[in-house]
């Protein structure tokens, strides 16, 4: 392979404590590596430059069943961002959600090298990885949803712990998953039959648990089985006003419990999406911002972390497992709605939305979601995503940066706004003065987000021995700059390596790369209930048979297997 | 001695049952028997056995008569064809697995073809009314565990979906179904008395062609306005009756097929009876599903939407993709002169496209990928003979609810035969060569 040396840039990179000094990065056989172990590298100029790891994006809707469903149910979403077949690259469309090959070189454009697909259908991850295999570049993984899953509710509500995590180590296999999501826990069961969970002491319709209990259930097995990522959650009561108490309701549910994996995280919860779970008032007119009372609580539970949920004020894609939200959603504008329940396990729904500044409530979540990394005093636990396409597409993740970067910028924004004062009234980010620096953002993008993966021993930094994922920007911090120039400059990596190979040359995709799916193998102790329980189920209730079900091999070409030994 | 191999995936309807037991000699070499599929699934795995089976390509003389060629002259022939052409129609794609799909999709980028599968003539119609206004829908195995009320508009699954009944929608009994078909009204909308209706609570005699009518005056009943005394043939009482039937359920599901996406008002029909089911979501928990026909028509759907962002009728001719059906769309291509090349696998247009279409295929260049001989191979220029994908060769394939299930290989092609994925590879290398990309 290659040898790389990466001369004279500024870097910025948390896990060795580089904040823009001048550095030298080199790449050998895949690997950052010391600078004296390479021989005859190439050498990439970066004087004048910034250089920063691979980043990582902690949630992303970006392959699966309702994901397609978005493109296809969507032609408008290819009108203008059509791109012909041109050298390496194949043909490219989509806005909000994007063919699976553009997903790969947008990513890779804007100098991301890893992407977890939120929420996978235990029953469609066949379709997942189908997807994934056809996204280049890309190392990928996916959290499979268990919140909804009818083994999860039986076995929680009987408090059976054990059963409920080898349950959840055999799935994560027949689906070659990553984490453990949870979706509106019970809701989305809930909605089978039409219903929701509002708050998370609202019983679920038969199975008789609360959103509560599986909360506190799957937190309490994902330790036990010891898992590089923690639980995963979009909490009850998305998307409506007043919802911050329920989301702080939620945050409880974690404390008192700790950290007990080897994979170097610090937290038992992820939170994502926040913003869609901080507001205040009790109706869309008196809606206001709950940032502070939610960062309030983050800022002192170090075992929490979560991410942004960034609305981007453009049109976009809603998509999430979480049924009865995208029904409350087409009610609210009327757009077109899909859905689709899944036996057993979990229900989805796609719905188009119009993030519009002349809109308050649009106005209102902007500033929210910006709110929420402001007022964090760690930025190592506040990541920032915008859940695409749900807030927006990720290609904004740019113009994100800017925002967090530039008081200026949001000045502007704000100034666009429709409904100005009145957005001013609700929220607290025009009293915020806060900019935060690319070692910030680095943390919020690499750094962070590897950790609590668990996979700081692979991404997310420059430190020899971890995957040569290495970023190169058309940008100076040192020198003035206008707040546009940061969107331009990391919109478009002009080098780009992804373990060691170089896809992104002077601004050009030059690579396909070598795409790598995770998933996590855990070891448990025979189960022999669990396994009996398993048989019953696909006899007597599903519609594929089990021996069918499990995802073989071949629909992951290149898999990077995490293992885990859970039978202590 | 014989070997039985479980699990087995019935690659004929969109059904995908994949509960089939099937014996082989010892060798793996014979299909000797098909257990639990239906006729037409035994007969699709039987049928591998054929001892007149074609195994070598054949090319038309100038005679009519055909010769056999080698798989490398029907590869160069249509690699040629395929690089040569303008504006090629690659047609089909419903018929195989997914890998497959994926292979073509990437052949027809190179060479700017027009992409179109069998819901052109089939549920297109409905993948744009789901453009339209969405689709509240769920896996076969909700309708099973939670299904009360199932309603069959248009679809005759006695017959075209043998086991689908007895799987998952009328007879099976589920978690909150226990008491299985006595537990479910089973309402048909159909013109004729079909074996689907025989077995139904109520069938509504509709008018042929008045659906759309019918749907709208099921809107108007849920909310209890006033309709005339008959729509569509059907005297109101019965139409309150049947609405008052599906909103006091717990769960209602509307199977549709072709006699609502192809009869006068194609995909206003799906509209309506989409908007139905958005309805019926105020009172209660409901679906609609179109009933697939192909065993993964709808994966070559799944497959272009990741890659292109369209379910069919994707025309790559300009350099990207564009999606326009009217325009883009197979008989309209064919009919208007505006495909120099054919390209057909897993799908049979000469026994299912207008005579008119079917003549512009004998008139081009054409090629039909296929295991069986058709109307189709009749017509083309080289017929290449392919294993058979759920029998001979594996790979994925999409239910109709969309539910990815990997086909299995249970028997071993007739010696030297080629699958549709190695067929397409060494096809889409020598297209590369031949374009130098």
């Amino acid at each position: 392979m290659a040898e790389y040396l990466i001369k004279n840039g500024f870097v910025f990179d948390p896990v060795l404590g580089i904040r823009g000094d001048k550095a030298d990065v080199a790449i050998k056989d895949g690997k950052i590596v010391e600078t004296n172990a390479v021989k005859s590298p190439k050498v990439i100029d970066a004087t004048g430059k910034t250089v920063m790891a691979g980043g990582v994006d902690v949630h992303s809707h970006v392959a699966g069943p309702k994901v397609n469903v978005g493109r296809n149910f969507r032609p408008e979403d290819k009108l203008f961002t059509y791109k012909p077949r041109n050298g390496i690259e194949r043909m490219q469309g989509g806005f909000s959600v994007p063919t699976t090959i553009r997903t790969g070189y947008n990513y890779a454009r804007m100098g991301y090298t890893t992407v977890m697909e939120a929420a996978m259908p235990p029953l469609y991850a066949r379709h997942t990885h189908e997807e994934m295999r056809d996204t280049p570049i890309l190392d990928q993984g996916a959290y499979p949803v268990f919140g909804n899953n009818w083994f999860v509710l039986e076995y929680l509500k009987n408090n059976e712990l054990e059963n409920t995590a080898a349950y959840i180590a055999w799935l994560l296999r027949a689906t070659k998953g990553y984490a453990v999501k949870v979706v509106n826990p019970g809701g989305t069961e809930a909605w089978a039959w039409g219903l929701n969970c509002e708050n998370i002491h609202d019983p679920v319709p038969y199975f008789d648990i609360t959103p509560a209990q599986i909360v506190k259930g799957l937190i309490e097995a994902n330790e036990y089985l010891g898992l590089p990522h923690s639980m995963h959650i979009h909490a009850n009561n998305l998307g409506n006003p007043g919802n911050y108490t329920t989301t702080l309701d939620t945050f409880k549910l974690s404390e008192g419990i700790k950290p007990k994996s080897k994979f170097g995280r610090d937290q038992v919860m992820h939170h994502t999406h926040v913003q869609f779970h901080s507001y205040g008032g009790d109706s869309w007119a008196n809606v206001d911002s709950r940032a502070k009372e939610i960062m309030d609580y983050v800022n002192s539970h170090d075992n929490i972390t979560i991410d942004m949920g960034q609305v981007t004020l453009d049109e976009t894609t809603t998509m999430t497992a979480d049924g009865p939200f995208e029904h409350h959603l087409t009610e609210l504008n009327h757009l077109k709605w899909a859905n689709a329940d899944v036996e057993l396990e979990t229900g989805s729904g796609v719905v188009p939305y119009v993030y519009s500044p002349d809109i308050k409530v649009c106005a209102i979540q902007w500033c929210i979601g910006l709110e929420l990394a402001l007022l964090a005093k760690d930025p190592m636990r506040v990541f920032m995503t915008t859940d695409h396409p749900n807030a927006g597409p990720f290609i904004r993740y740019p113009r994100i940066m800017k925002w967090l970067m530039s008081e200026e910028s949001r000045k502007q924004q704000f100034d666009a706004f429709k409904y100005k004062d009145k957005v001013i009234d609700a929220t607290n980010l025009a009293g915020i003065d806060r900019e935060l620096d690319l070692y910030e953002i680095a943390q919020m993008t690499r750094a962070g987000p590897a950790k609590a993966l668990g996979l700081a021993h692979m991404y997310g930094g420059l430190a020899p021995g971890l995957e040569g994922d290495v970023a190169v920007f058309d940008f100076n911090p040192n020198e003035p700059y206008a707040p546009d120039d940061i969107e331009k400059a990391f919109s478009n990596a002009e080098h780009l390596f992804k373990s060691g190979v170089q896809i992104i040359n002077n601004h050009e995709i030059v690579s396909n790369g070598n795409k790598r799916t995770l998933w996590v193998n855990t070891k448990v102790n025979e189960n022999p209930q669990v396994m009996r329980d398993v048989k019953e189920k696909f006899l007597r209730y599903y519609t594929v048979t089990l021996n069918n079900y499990e995802v073989s091999g071949h629909y992951l070409p290149n898999p990077y297997v995490i293992e885990v030994d859970a039978t202590q | 001695m014989t070997k039985t191999i479980t699990d087995v995936i019935c690659p004929f309807c969109g059904t995908l049952c994949d509960d089939l037991e099937v014996v082989v000699s010892d060798d793996g070499k014979q299909l000797l028997e098909v257990y639990n599929a239906c006729a037409i699934g035994a007969e699709k795995f039987l049928h591998s056995q054929a001892k007149d089976r074609i195994t070598r390509p054949r090319m038309r003389q100038e005679d009519g008569s055909w010769k056999e060629i080698t798989y490398d002259e029907a590869i160069e022939y249509t690699a040629q064809m395929l690089a040569n052409a303008k504006k090629p129609l690659m047609y089909g794609w419903s018929s195989t697995n997914c890998e497959a799909q994926a292979l073509g999709s990437e052949l027809g980028e190179i060479v700017g073809a027009v992409m179109d599968n069998t819901a052109t003539v089939c549920h297109g119609t409905s993948l744009i009314a789901v453009q339209d206004i969405g689709i509240p829908s769920c896996t076969l195995g909700e309708v099973k565990n939670r299904a009360d009320r199932i309603v069959f508009w248009g679809c005759n699954p006695a017959h075209a979906h043998p086991r689908h009944m007895s799987r998952y929608s009328i007879f099976p009994r589920g978690f909150f179904t226990g008491k299985g078909h006595k537990g479910r009204k089973v309402i048909v909308v159909d013109p004729r008395p079909t074996d689907t209706a025989n077995v139904a609570d109520v069938h509504l005699q509709v008018e042929q062609g008045r659906d759309y009518e019918l749907l709208n005056a099921f809107r108007v009943a849920f909310k209890g306005e006033k309709l005339p005394d008959v729509v569509a043939g059907i005297p109101k009482e019965k139409i309150y009756e049947a609405a008052e039937t599906l909103k006091s359920g717990r769960f209602a599901i509307i199977f549709f097929g072709m006699g609502v996406t192809q009869s006068l008002g194609k995909n206003h029909n799906i509209d309506a009876a989409i908007a139905v089911t958005r309805d019926l979501n105020e009172y209660t928990k409901a679906a609609i599903m179109p009933m697939r026909g192909h065993y993964n028509v709808t994966g070559s759907g799944q497959v272009w939407g990741w890659l292109f962002g369209f379910p069919f009728a994707v025309d790559l001719s300009r350099g990207y993709a564009r999606y326009n059906p009217g325009e883009t769309t197979a008989n309209d291509l064919l009919r208007r002169d505006e495909v120099d090349a054919v390209f057909v696998l897993g799908s049979d247009p000469g026994a299912h496209f207008p005579f008119s279409s079917v003549k512009k295929i004998y008139d081009r260049p054409s090629v039909a990928i296929d295991p069986h001989e058709t109307p189709t191979t009749e017509v083309c220029k080289v017929h290449v003979p392919v294993a058979f994908v759920g029998v001979e060769v594996g790979g994925c394939a999409y239910r109709m609810d969309n539910v990815p299930i990997e086909t299995r290989k249970v028997v071993e092609p007739p010696e030297g035969m080629m699958t549709d994925e190695e067929f397409l590879s060494r096809v889409l290398a020598r297209v590369k060569e031949i374009k130098g990309v």
